[in-house]
This record gives structure tokens, C-alpha cells and sequence, in this order.
């Protein structure tokens, strides 16, 4: 499986002007075999739009179209799956949200929409106060197996990527913008270190692929944070974009990778028999039948 | 049997805020060439040289951003400027090979203030302050360049700047930045040493130092401050080992200017208030 995650630096609001570029760059995807390519949340628009995000997002399909024709124009006749995170317009309801696409010469086929279910609404974050959360995590089934969607703060709460994983995901595709901060320590922003640590954990534990992409560019004053990666299940980086400016990284990965890494740490296994146990406790706050109810 | 206690190190509660200053600039570098060239399409910066390390640390690293034929230093002395703030700024424009020039406001000052004889020094220094602003702004449209600020986080916390004059700068570099970081950042640049060095000063009156006006040095203000922005109270810095009469100092200043960090307050009539309902960010 052919893998390339473009790391994107868009001009901030400027949807055509930056869809345009996308086509320049598919060009130079397309010119070596590839099978998925991933680009960042809010890839075509910049991150914080605030109350422009209202006329930025618009419906699955206009954006499914939108893409597909940016990449069937400088590669007719190449089947490619695209995952891509934008701002959805679903009917006046507005979600932070990701599409995986299949693109053929016959078809351009939506296969799933994730909505961002984990919405950062403090400190510098603000994404409540325009937008909706998601309330499904889905796992989808593609040509390259089970596969499931988290948009950045979704990967930070280890239940996501532990259901998707139960659910049988095996590649995880995580869209992110992630402000860059802290400089006190080592050689690294603190933010890119738990962020590694996250995504090399969360591959580890459940013996997945994970392929992070990034945003880039600085969005008045905040920098984002690019640090596009694919990790291994073994939790292994195996190769990672600069932390600055756009770029493409890609990968060749033997799906086989998946089963080998379960068979020496069989985490996920474990988790499958004992979860039901840890759901049925009676302790935890979860929605349950009330007694009366008939 | 005994068996050993392993307990965690103990860090210094009360120390100044750290810094990676080679992560930093490399981060600020990108953080201009961004918000300058590619945000505004603007090729050229203009730094008000003051002969202090705030400015030199932004002058260098507009220089490492823009390169330093795009970089405009401008020296704006009144009458009784330290004479060692003019030459120390000049250590500056030569090291990095800026453009530079003077502009005295000594006219323009005095030509207003002598309507005003009565003026306090603290009306004196926002009037010098606020000149020089107009200086850099109207430098900026002769040259088609972008004024960069060079307020650090320790004064724009505290208040201890002139608002709508050193804060008015539509760019800052280091404006997140502590006083104790931005001279580590000067170090790791090749700022000159004397800039380093020496006692900060506003220079809006003779001998006048920032940690004089103050009352409490630099380093133990960071410390402060970084401890009250993480939701410390004065009374656990104290249990920690602060000085309370420096808490009560630096919570003062903090907790009465947080005017001087918002713009004007506009009375709301709409649904459509700027800022308020019409929400758009600034580089949109």
C-alpha cells in the first residue's frame, strides 16, 4: 500500500486559490504510484476561521467534487482514495469534519464523513462556539482493510482509538491542525513531544497504522505545527515531515505489518476479552435503561 | 532491611522561565516570514532601534527572516536620550548590516509640549512614546514596509508601556517572550554584549531604569508572573518561597492593566458588534 500524507500550508480563506495549488501538487503525487493520499484538517482553509467558517464550509458532495477534480485533472484514469479534512456545511448544522474519498475514472465515491467529536474550546481554541460535534465514531471497510477517521483532539482522549480499534479498525487516519507551543525544554516544542508520544502509543497499544497529517503555517501568531507522520504498529515513526512549511511524505506499507505486531503484543486481543467486563461495571457513568422503563 | 526511598527531584519553583533559543528563533524566523511576507505581502520590516535588547533581538531576527537589506532600523532620539542609547544602537546596524537612520522628535515634541508646560514626566513619556510611533508607522508607508513591535511578555503584563505606541505594531515576534528570555535569545543571536549587558531602561527620563520603576528585577518578575498565569495564588507563592511584598508587586500591576492588553471598549447596540458577534480572524 502506497501512502503519501501532504502537509499543507493554505492562504488563509482562500478555498479556490488554494484548491488550485492542490492540483499542481496531485500532479507531482500522482507521477509515482500511490494509493491513499491524507491531507490535514482544514486543508484548504486554514484552522481558525472563527465566524468566517460560515461561508467557508460547504456540503460532502461539492467538496468530494471539488477534489476529485483536482486530482483527476492532472491524473486521468488513476484510482486513488483521498482523505481530507474541511468545515461541513450538513443543512445549517456545521461540523469540523473529514471525507474519505474513492476516486476512479468511473466514480467518486464518498465512502465516510467523520465528524470531529472532541472540540477544543479553551485557551486558544474556540471551535464550540461555531461548530457542532459529531456523534459517531465510525470504522469503514476499504480495498486496504477496516480503517477509521479521529480528527486532532479525538486522538487525544484514548478511548477513540481504542473503540475504533475494538470496532477492528486497523489503519487509523488522523487529519490535525495543531498550534505549536512551548520552548522551554529541549529540542523539540513540548506541544510536537506529546504529540509523538500520543500517536507512537496509541499505534503500539493497538498494533495499527496511523498516518498523521498535519497543517502548517502560521495563522495570526500561531504557528502550526505540520510534523506529518506514519507510524508503525509497532509504534515505530518511520518517517515524519519538518515541523514547518509544506511537503509530502510517503511510505510503502506492508499491511502484514498489522498481524505480525498483534501476534507479538497481543494488547488488542486482551482488550477484546476483557472490555466487556470493564463496560458492564456498574460504576461507570454510563446511559442505562431506567428501572422503570418498559 | 532498609530500602531506598527514591523521591522526585526537586526543582526551583521560584527561577525565571527557561528558554530553547535556538528552537525559538528558528520559530520566530518562520513566524515572520510568514505573518510579513506571506500573510501582508510586504518584503520589508521597520524596527524603532531603541539601543535596547528588545529591539535588537527583533531587528536580528527580522534580519534572519527578511535579510538584513529588508530591515530598517530607525534611531528616534529626544534631547536628553542617553547618548549611549544612540551608539548602542548602532552596534546593532552594524553588526547585522541593517539600513539605518535618525529622526529626532526633539522638534515635534517640544513643539507640542510647550503648549503643555505643566506636563508630568509621565505625560512626557507617553508623548515621546507615542511620537515615536507615529515615526515608525509613517516610515513604514515611505518605505512600503510593516512596523514590528518589540514589546516583550514581562512589560506587557505589568502595563509598563505606553498604550497605542510601543503595543501598536501590527507584528511581534516577542511579545510571548519573558524579559529573562528574550536576553537569553539576544545571547544565542550575537546581540552585542554592552546591549546585553546593561540596565533596562525605557529612557524617557534621565537614569531612569525599568527595575528602579519597577520595583522588582526582571528575573523575579518572570518567575512571578509564570507562576500566577498557571492559577497559582499569592499565598501559594509565598508557601513556595516568594517574597510576598514582590508577589503583591507584580499581582498589582497585573491585575490593573488588563485594560492595556484589549483594544477600546465599544458599547454593544447589535447583533453584528465587531469582535463581539462579527467574529473574523485577522488574517482572514
Amino acid at each position: 500500500m502506497n501512502v503519501a500524507i501532504v502537509q499543507t500550508k493554505p492562504r488563509k480563506g482562500k478555498y479556490r486559490e488554494n484548491l488550485h495549488e492542490l492540483r499542481e501538487v496531485f500532479a507531482q503525487v500522482g507521477s509515482e504510484p500511490v494509493d491513499l493520499i491524507v491531507l490535514p484538517e482544514a486543508a484548504l482553509t486554514g484552522y481558525f476561521l472563527e465566524g468566517a467558517v460560515y461561508e467557508l464550509a460547504m456540503d460532502a458532495p461539492a467538496f468530494a467534487d471539488d477534489i476529485a477534480a483536482a486530482w483527476l485533472e492532472p491524473n486521468p484514469k488513476k484510482d486513488v482514495d483521498i482523505v481530507c479534512g474541511f468545515y461541513e456545511n450538513s443543512d445549517g448544522t456545521y461540523y469540523n469534519s473529514a471525507m474519505y474519498l474513492q476516486i476512479s475514472s468511473r466514480e467518486v465515491h464518498i465512502k465516510h464523513v467523520h465528524r470531529k467529536m472532541f472540540l477544543p474550546t479553551y485557551g486558544v481554541f474556540d471551535e464550540e462556539r461555531f461548530l457542532s460535534r459529531g456523534r459517531h465514531l465510525k470504522t469503514f471497510d476499504t480495498r486496504f482493510g477496516r480503517m477509521a477517521m479521529l480528527i486532532c483532539e479525538d486522538s487525544w482522549h484514548a478511548i477513540m482509538p481504542t473503540i475504533a480499534a475494538v470496532k477492528g479498525a486497523r489503519i487509523l487516519v488522523i487529519p490535525s491542525a495543531a498550534p505549536g507551543r512551548g520552548i522551554e525544554g529541549g529540542d523539540e516544542l513540548t506541544s510536537i513531544v506529546r504529540w509523538r508520544a500520543i500517536l507512537e502509543s496509541i499505534a503500539a497499544e493497538h498494533g495499527v497504522f496511523l498516518l498523521y497529517a498535519g497543517l502548517a503555517g502560521f495563522e495570526g501568531g500561531k504557528g502550526m505545527t505540520g510534523s506529518s507522520r506514519i507510524v508503525d504498529p509497532r509504534g515505530r515513526t518511520i518517517v515524519e515531515a519538518p515541523l514547518l512549511g509544506a511537503s509530502i511524505i510517503r511510505a510503502t506499507l506492508d499491511l502484514r505489518e498489522i498481524d505480525l505486531a498483534r501476534a507479538t503484543l497481543p494488547l488488542l486481543g486482551d482488550l477484546n476479552a476483557v472490555l466487556p467486563d470493564l463496560l458492564l461495571d456498574e460504576e461507570l457513568p454510563l446511559p442505562r435503561p431506567s428501572a422503570g422503563a418498559s | 532491611m532498609t530500602l531506598p526511598i527514591i523521591e522526585p527531584r526537586q526543582t526551583d519553583f521560584t527561577q525565571p522561565p527557561a528558554i530553547n533559543p535556538a528552537l525559538t528563533a528558528q520559530w520566530l524566523e518562520a513566524f515572520l516570514k510568514d505573518e510579513i511576507v506571506g500573510g501582508r505581502g510586504i518584503a520589508r520590516a521597520v524596527v524603532g532601534l531603541s539601543g535596547g535588547v528588545d529591539s535588537a533581538v527583533t531587528a536580528y531576527l527580522c534580519a534572519r527572516a527578511l535579510g538584513p537589506k529588508n530591515v530598517f532600523g530607525v534611531r528616534m532620539p529626544y534631547t536628553h536620550s542617553s547618548p549611549s542609547s544612540l551608539t548602542d544602537a548602532r552596534l546593532v546596524t552594524e553588526a547585522i548590516g541593517l539600513n539605518e537612520c535618525t529622526i529626532e522628535i526633539t522638534a515635534a515634541a517640544d513643539g507640542y509640549l510647550s503648549c503643555e508646560p505643566d506636563a508630568d514626566a509621565r505625560r512626557r513619556g507617553n508623548v515621546l512614546a507615542r511620537l515615536r510611533m507615529l515615526v515608525l508607522f509613517d516610515q513604514s508607508a515611505k518605505l512600503n514596509a510593516l512596523p514590528v513591535g518589540t514589546g516583550n511578555k514581562t512589560e506587557r503584563l505589568l502595563g509598563y508601556f505606553t498604550w497605542h505606541a510601543d503595543d501598536s505594531p501590527p507584528v511581534n515576534p516577542i511579545g510571548d517572550l519573558y524579559k529573562s528570555q528574550v536576553w537569553k535569545l539576544a545571547e544565542y543571536l550575537g546581540v552585542p554584549k554592552p546591549l546585553v549587558d546593561k540596565a533596562p531602561s525605557a529612557d524617557l527620563e534621565a537614569n531612569q531604569t525599568d527595575e528602579g520603576d519597577l520595583g522588582i528585577t526582571y528575573a523575579k518578575a518572570d518567575a512571578v508572573l509564570t507562576r500566577i498565569l498557571e492559577g497559582y495564588t499569592n499565598d501559594q507563592l509565598v508557601a513556595r518561597g516568594f517574597d510576598r511584598s514582590e508577589v503583591e508587586i507584580v499581582r498589582k500591576r497585573l491585575d490593573g492593566t488588563h485594560w492595556k492588553r484589549h483594544l477600546p471598549t465599544t458599547a454593544m447596540l447589535s447583533n453584528t458588534a465587531i469582535n463581539e458577534f462579527y467574529l473574523r480572524p485577522v488574517d482572514f
